[in-house]
Formats: C-alpha cells, sequence, structure tokens
C-alpha cells in the first residue's frame, strides 16, 4: 500500500500517504463567516494540527445540522457572508494542510458547476462534501470536480447497507466520511458504539481513508474512534467553543488536545 | 388507483426534472423502503380498500359538492366547491395522513412525526395517530404556534407533542428542517409523515395519490350535475396537497387547471430552480441559492417552495398559475362567509379570490368552475378578527 497512484486527487494523496505512515488523522469542522476572526481561528486550527480544515459554507436550512452549528450559519448569514466572501477570505491564506467545503447541494446546483468549481479554486479548496447530494444524483459534479483534482467526499451511515456503502467507497475521493451515529450534527456525552461499528464496516469494504464524524466531541472519544477509523472530524465541539466567544486562542488549545489523545493511541 | 402510477418515472423519482431524492445518507434507506413498500401497497387491493373504508366511515367521505347560487348569480358563472373543509378534522390533510397512518402500521413502525404550518396536517396527524394507536411529535414554527393556537390545543388533547421551532424564519419551513433532523435521529422506528406533496421521492407521488380522492370523487360528481367536465379546476397552492389532489382526474381531460399561490410566497410564479428539502422543484431563493423566506397571512400557505409535480405542470403549462394578495384574501374569506354561509379556511380563500378577480375577465362569463375548498375557516377566525380590527 506505499505506491500513490497518480489519479489520486491532492487530497487523498495527501492523507493516504499520511494513514499509511501510521498516522491518526484529524480533520476540525468550522463555519465560516459566524464572526470576523474566523480566518484566524482557521489559522489556529492548523497549527494546533489538523490534517486538513473543513470549511462550513452556511446555508439557510441545514438539515444534517444540529443546534450549535444552525446557530453558527445563521450569525454567518446575518453577518452578510456569501460564498464569494469566504473562498476570497480564504484566497489569501496559507495554512499549509488542505481545506474541504462542507455545504448543501443548494448552493452548488444554483451556482452552477463550472461557477462553483471555480470560486473552490480561488478558495483553494481542495475537497467537497455535499449531506444531501446522494451518489445517485452526485455523478456529474463528482466527474468534473475530479477531474480539476478537487475530491467529492460521500458519506456512509449506519443504515447504509453493506453492496451502496461499497458504491459510494469507490465512488468517493479524498476520504470516507462514516457517519458515527444516526443523527444531526452535534456535541453527545456519550460516545455512540456505532461510531466504531462503522468505521470496522467500512474497513472492511475499502481501503481508502476512514474518518469518522458526528457526534464526536471530546480528547477521549476521539481516542476510542481512532482504534478503528483512520481519523475522526470533529465539528460542533469546536464551533461551541467559538460561538462561545473561545476565540483562536481556546480553538488552538481544544484541537492540540484532541491532536495529542489520538496521537497517543 | 394503479394506472395513475403507470405514466410515473419511479427510476429517477421525477416529474420531469423535478422531484428527485436528495437525503442525507442516514436517510436513503428509509426513503428507499417506502419507494418500495408503498408501491406494493397502492397496488394492494387490500389495502386501498381499508383507505378508502376508513375514509368513509371515519373522515367522512365522499364530501359533497356545493353550487355557490349567490356567488354564481352575482358573478355571472357557475362556481362550484369540493367541501373538503366537511371532512373530519375540517381540512383535505386528512386524506394523506390516514394513507400514510396505514403505511406506518404496514412497516411495523410506531411513531409519527410531521411539520406543520396552519396546524391542519398537524391536527390531521395527531387524530391519525390517535386512531392507529401511534406516538406523535409535530414540529410548529413558533411563529405558527402562537397565530394558531387553536390548533395547537388541538394537537395536545389528541395526545401529540407539539414542538416549538425557533430556528431560522419560525414557520414551515424550518418545521420541516426540524422533522427531518428528527428523522435521521430515529428513523428506525419513526415514519416522516410529509403534509404536502413535497420532499424526497416517492413522497410528492405518494401524498398526491393520497389525495388523488378528491378529483376522483369530484369528477363523476359534477359530471353528474353539468353533464361534463367542468371549464375550471382551481386550488390553492402551498407545497401543493389539495391541488394535486384537485387536479389528478383531470390532467387528462380539456379542464383548465389553476393553481393559486399567495403574493408573498409564490414559489412557481417568482421562484426560481433549486434544490431543497430533498427535492429538485422551484423556491425564493437568493442569488447564492438560501432560501428566503415566504410571507403570507395564511400560514399553511406560507412556504417559499412548491411541490415538484407543479413545478413541472407549469413547465408544460398544463396548468396555470396565479398569485393573489393578502388582501383580496380577507376580501374573499368574508364574502364566500356573506354570500354562501361557508367560512372558508384563509388557504382556499386564495382560491376564492382568484375566481372572484378573474370571473368575467379572465375566466369567460357562463364558465363552469369548480373550486377546491381544502378546509374551514374556525382555525382562521382570530386571526382575521385581529386584521379586521374587531
Amino acid at each position: 500500500m506505499s505506491t500513490y497512484v497518480d489519479e489520486y486527487v491532492p487530497l487523498e494523496k495527501e492523507l493516504r500517504s499520511k494513514r499509511d505512515a501510521g498516522k491518526k488523522l484529524l480533520i476540525p469542522y468550522l463555519t465560516a463567516g459566524y464572526d470576523q476572526d474566523w480566518i484566524v481561528s482557521v489559522e489556529a486550527i492548523a497549527n494546533a494540527g489538523a490534517d486538513a480544515i473543513e470549511i462550513g459554507i452556511p446555508f439557510s436550512d441545514p438539515i444534517m445540522d444540529g443546534p450549535t452549528i444552525q446557530a453558527a450559519s445563521q450569525r454567518a448569514l446575518e453577518r452578510g457572508t456569501t460564498p464569494i466572501s469566504i473562498f476570497s477570505e480564504l484566497a489569501k491564506l496559507d495554512v499549509g494542510v488542505p481545506l474541504i467545503a462542507m455545504t448543501y447541494c443548494n448552493l452548488l446546483f444554483h451556482a452552477g458547476f463550472e461557477r462553483y468549481l471555480g470560486w473552490l479554486k480561488d478558495g483553494n479548496i481542495a475537497g467537497t462534501i455535499f449531506p444531501d447530494l446522494p451518489l445517485e444524483e452526485a455523478g456529474e459534479w463528482t466527474e468534473l470536480a475530479n477531474r480539476a483534482g478537487v475530491a467529492n467526499i460521500f458519506l456512509v451511515s449506519p443504515t447504509t447497507p453493506t453492496l451502496r456503502a461499497a458504491k459510494l467507497c469507490s465512488a468517493t475521493t479524498g476520504f470516507v466520511y462514516g457517519i458515527g451515529l444516526m443523527g444531526v450534527t452535534g456535541v453527545r456525552e456519550t460516545l455512540s458504539n456505532s461510531a466504531s461499528e462503522i468505521a470496522k464496516s467500512i474497513k472492511a469494504v475499502t481501503d481508502q481513508v476512514v474518518m469518522v464524524g458526528i457526534g464526536i466531541s471530546t480528547p477521549s472519544q476521539a481516542k476510542s474512534v481512532v482504534r478503528d477509523a483512520d481519523g475522526v472530524i470533529i465539528g460542533s465541539a469546536l464551533v461551541k467553543i467559538l460561538l462561545e466567544g473561545g476565540g483562536p486562542a481556546h480553538a488552538f488549545e481544544f484541537v492540540k488536545s484532541i491532536r495529542s489523545a489520538i496521537d497517543s493511541l | 388507483m394503479v394506472e395513475s402510477l403507470d405514466s410515473y418515472d419511479f427510476s429517477s423519482g421525477g416529474f420531469g426534472e423535478f422531484g428527485g431524492r436528495f437525503v442525507p445518507e442516514s436517510l436513503v434507506a428509509a426513503v428507499s423502503e417506502l419507494e418500495v413498500l408503498f408501491r406494493d401497497a397502492w397496488l394492494d387491493p387490500e389495502f386501498v380498500n381499508q383507505y378508502k373504508e376508513i375514509l368513509t366511515s371515519y373522515a367522512g367521505r365522499p364530501t359533497p359538492i356545493t353550487r355557490c347560487n349567490n356567488l354564481s348569480d352575482s358573478l355571472g358563472i357557475e362556481l362550484y366547491l369540493k367541501r373538503e373543509d366537511l371532512t373530519h378534522t375540517g381540512s383535505h390533510k386528512i386524506n394523506n395522513v390516514i394513507g400514510q397512518a396505514l403505511l406506518t402500521q404496514r412497516m411495523g413502525k410506531t411513531r409519527l412525526i410531521a411539520e406543520t404550518g396552519a396546524g391542519q396536517h398537524g391536527v390531521a396527524t395527531a387524530t391519525a395517530a390517535a386512531l392507529f394507536g401511534l406516538k406523535c411529535t409535530v414540529y410548529m414554527g413558533a411563529i405558527d404556534v402562537e397565530r394558531q393556537a387553536l390548533n395547537v390545543f388541538r394537537m395536545r388533547l389528541l395526545g401529540a407533542e407539539v414542538i416549538p421551532v425557533t430556528s431560522g424564519s419560525k414557520t414551515l419551513k424550518d418545521a420541516i428542517n426540524e422533522a427531518m433532523r428528527e428523522w435521521v435521529a430515529c428513523v428506525h422506528d419513526t415514519h416522516y409523515c410529509i403534509g404536502s406533496v413535497m420532499g424526497p421521492h416517492p413522497y410528492p407521488l405518494m401524498v398526491r395519490e393520497f389525495q388523488r380522492i378528491i378529483s376522483e370523487e369530484s369528477r363523476p360528481q359534477i359530471n353528474a350535475l353539468l353533464g361534463r367536465d367542468p371549464d375550471y379546476v382551481v386550488a390553492c397552492i402551498g407545497g401543493g396537497s389539495n391541488a394535486a389532489g384537485s387536479f389528478a382526474k383531470y390532467l387528462e381531460s380539456d379542464t383548465i387547471l389553476v393553481g393559486v399561490e399567495p403574493a408573498g410566497g409564490a414559489a412557481i410564479i417568482n421562484g426560481t430552480p433549486g434544490v431543497i428539502h430533498g427535492m429538485r422543484s422551484r423556491f425564493l431563493q437568493d442569488e447564492y441559492g438560501q432560501l428566503e423566506e415566504a410571507q403570507s397571512i395564511s400560514a399553511g400557505l406560507d412556504y417559499p417552495g412548491v411541490g415538484p409535480e407543479h413545478a413541472y405542470l407549469a413547465s408544460l403549462k398544463r396548468a396555470s398559475y396565479y398569485c393573489v394578495t393578502d388582501s383580496m384574501v380577507l376580501d374573499a374569506f368574508q364574502r364566500l362567509a356573506k354570500s354562501e354561509g361557508i367560512i372558508p379556511a384563509l388557504e382556499p380563500a386564495h382560491a376564492i379570490a382568484w375566481v372572484l378577480k378573474e370571473a368575467g375577465n379572465e375566466i369567460p362569463l357562463g364558465s363552469s368552475v369548480l373550486v377546491t375548498l381544502s378546509g374551514r375557516g374556525d382555525k382562521d377566525s382570530e386571526t382575521v378578527a385581529r386584521i379586521l380590527g374587531q
């Protein structure tokens, strides 16, 4: 597993190589534009040891998000945040780790594929996640994005049948996003058993990098998940800190604590 | 019933370019299962008979057609109403929830969740849940909870839990978001009973089929009265369920089909194509694709999107869509009450308002016009009294 074929998009090449070197991976998420310092928080998170960063592009009706990310999205929209404002701010940034744009597919369809791809290039975005764009509707976008070197990441849920999971794993580029529990994004006090289960069942059908997210909030939960997964995605717990005024410094500390926990495995 | 599924393209889950199934991966299995289950049930005579029997013995079907004698005289047209306001719970919403509750039972699920705007679908869902012994949770925008207090009380009386939704615009679109989120978490034992011809496939098709009873009854009824099909069938449009059911049997006829939207939520007239709430349809949205808020006097039509079948019928020009303002609706509400002794819900008052405006204009004098009176106006009396300062 040490050869990286040329057709891997850059995000996938990078994550696979780290994974294959025995490293556990960390992808924090934050909602773009929740306040004026958001870009400083992106830098802080990168410095704290993120392997990639998921940038949430706020959408008016985020059906996969719980109260924390809803609140961050609403605040961002009220501040006048738009995809263009986000990608132009990101254009000036060089944090040394890949950025992934997560949002809902209406923004993609509304912009049109070519235009959206142009925005992604402006913002140096390496991958996209659309939680409401199912496999059956994503073919054309995935092909276009991949050809431009942009990963399009599919999610696999605890309710996904095995055959479909295998299809999703072969269609995904970058990594596979394993959904850690049946529910929307949000901080949970206890880790669902399904977080480890989903990692194991995806691993059984693919050699893709398997990241698990949703419902993973603390260093010890993260450490527990990476026993089976290649890495974790942490969103609401971080956004909560930022929304409560924690600022880049607290975000840095928090991400660092997750980093240490998964590295200590 | 069966022939109605033949023309539907199950493979794409769509009405032409509209429709589809844009749901989070966690719901893909559930909507796929629902599609198969609905198709099997709807082709099963035993299921269809059971559904129709409950609509007859419990919901009060068939509903009559009433000729509006006074308005017909003064407008110079033949105006008829399909009286969905006379069903149990007071609106056409009962037709759909009985079907979905039966399906829920067939799936072995034990709980219904629903979104509601005006509260009519919430009341209908709570009613069906009580009838079938299912648990029930209804999501309702906090603003709607306030303006439809009577229906909130009715839902609670029927044993449902009503959860006010305080995110976003605090109206119907946000109630849908919240119901979807809950469904993602509870899909193993919970069926999401969507109240209109919207959402991911198979909902737009399934709800249309459960509302098809409106025109299945009305076509022979009006033919018995007129000796032919009506010149016009007119219905109000929020998501578009009563209109879809009212149009279904006339799609292949020469009858002119008219959907009436609220001016502040006219997704067909003022919207653009988009993909929101699981479907590709038309929505009021900003230049980036953020959903905008609808503004209507009627909580039931306060939705910035529309069911994909209507977007499709509009693109084919098989149905025509118009909008009316809140003040026209208020006039229609009062005029129907005073002339015919029927207090309509604010939603179908939109359809009446269009007829009042267009009789002798768009609608030639002497035309026969069948309006679906989708619900009764008790729930809106307080709102209207407040606006009229009485």
